[in-house]
């Protein structure tokens, strides 16, 4: 129990589930090194909320199956469902969806998956990413446009370098802290996030979303915590090779 | 169940046959994955709490638990997010012996678990008796790292790991099965790895 007694996710209404489906590969982009944007039209899908996310699963001939999470970063009007894939060089699925999948593949998929991590479009929120942990927050940004409420959002992003940030245009068009832990932005000199600069980006009544690798997830939730944020108002996303609850 | 994927041949073949379907062996790795931030628990702060259905509810301090038996678990972790870790070592003590002090009614077939955040992850009774499940602070001979739920967390190893409550405070012995955080969010009431349980209906 935490201080006040309060169970984690209590009073979080149901989100959306879907089972397995087989998703056709719409689009294939890699618009940064190392990983790759997979556009799917996904058959009798089920909308997501943004921050959902879906598993693929891939078949071998044998009927050996490899699975793997992966966040959504389409808002759920979008027709289609869009995954950003990290690619690790020992990564079993990742390397296949970066370096084999083409336009018109089937691919079997299983979403939305997840009601912790999502945003409901109507509370504010603060989003702290880093590196690919920005990818469940495009969909938030582009659910918030689509709403026109993107005064309910203030986002953070963190990586080593601009060409490593994913989505980097669309986060910087929507006014998101940009902190570079290698390289200079703007006057800003390359530095790991600090508290002080998360603080006017809070706002009363936010609910405070950090995704990122764990060490990234460690360092934000705990800046966040001795500053003062309740840790029952941070929802925490970690990933390494995988991802999801352990 | 649709055919193979275009192009995917797979990777590892001559499977560990202590993997069960679906996962990869994560090796020296130890991924860390949870839905909150990291408590900070001092020791002198933490107790465990045995409730609900029982005839006697019962909590023990940080002391009072370690001055229990023993108990150690040597064995394979499983997540549910595919990753599996072979020849894990925890010490603590066995469920078994905080549940002969506090005496569960026989009415009483579930258990939810509870820790210092407000997790929750629910399990069958008859799951962390007869010696499968551990409140544990020792792992590879040493305090159990924050990270991985330290001081104390539950462990219950033939169930995906979400089902061991990292910084647990509390069980509580209920008439009838209630989902906890994961199992809210469409993840399985069971969680068998061997029989992929891994979303509700699997």
């Amino acid at each position: 129990m935490t201080e006040d007694g309060a169970v984690l996710g209590a009073g979080v209404p149901d989100a959306p589930a879907g089972g397995w489906r087989t998703a056709t590969v719409s689009g294939v982009r890699r618009p940064i090194q190392r990983s790759v944007q997979l556009r799917l039209d996904v058959h009798d899908r089920i909308d997501h909320l943004p921050g959902q996310h879906y598993v693929v699963r891939l078949t071998a001939e044998d009927g050996y199956t490899a699975q793997r999470s992966y966040s959504v970063a389409s808002a759920p009007g979008d027709p289609l469902v869009e995954l950003f894939v990290e690619r690790l060089d020992d990564g079993e699925v990742s390397t296949y969806l970066a370096d084999v999948v083409e336009p018109g593949d089937e691919l079997e998929v299983r979403g939305p998956i997840g009601g912790w991590f999502v945003w409901d479009g109507e509370s504010p929120a603060l989003l702290v990413a880093g590196g690919a942990g920005v990818v469940p927050f495009v969909s938030m940004l582009r659910h918030a446009r689509a709403l026109g409420r993107e005064d309910l959002l203030r986002i953070a992003v963190s990586a080593r370098t601009m060409a490593q940030l994913p989505y980097a245009d669309e986060l910087v068009a929507a006014g998101a802290l940009v902190v570079l832990s290698r390289e200079e932005y703007g006057i800003r000199p390359a530095g790991r996030l600090r508290a002080e600069e998360l603080l006017p980006l809070w706002e009363p009544d936010q609910t405070t979303y950090v995704c990122g690798s764990a060490a990234f997830a460690e360092a934000a939730t705990q800046l966040l915590v001795a500053s003062g944020r309740p840790p029952a108002s941070i929802r925490v996303e970690r990933f390494g090779p995988s991802g999801g609850p352990a | 169940m649709p055919g193979p994927t275009r192009g995917f041949l797979g990777r590892r073949r001559d499977r560990d046959a202590r993997l069960p379907p679906g996962q990869y062996d994560a090796g020296s790795d130890w991924p860390v994955l949870t839905a909150e931030p990291t408590p900070r628990i001092a020791p002198e702060t933490w107790s465990i709490t045995v409730d609900g259905a029982v005839e006697a509810p019962t909590t023990w301090s940080w002391d009072e638990a370690h001055a229990l038996p023993r108990s150690e678990y040597r064995g394979d972790i499983h997540c549910v997010t595919t990753w599996s870790k072979f020849g894990t070592w925890f010490a603590g003590v066995s469920v078994d012996t905080l549940l002969e002090a506090a005496r569960p009614t026989a009415e009483a077939h579930f258990v939810m678990a509870t820790s210092k955040t407000g997790y929750t992850t629910n399990l069958p009774l008859e799951h962390v008796t007869g010696g499968q499940a551990w409140i544990v602070w020792e792992y590879d001979g040493k305090p159990l790292p924050i990270e991985h739920g330290g001081p104390v967390r539950l462990l219950v190893p033939h169930l995906y790991f979400w089902k061991s409550a990292k910084w647990i405070s509390k069980l509580t012995l209920l008439h009838r099965d209630q989902p906890g955080f994961w199992e809210q969010n469409g993840y399985h009431d069971l969680g068998d790895p061997w029989r992929q349980q891994r979303y509700q209906g699997d």
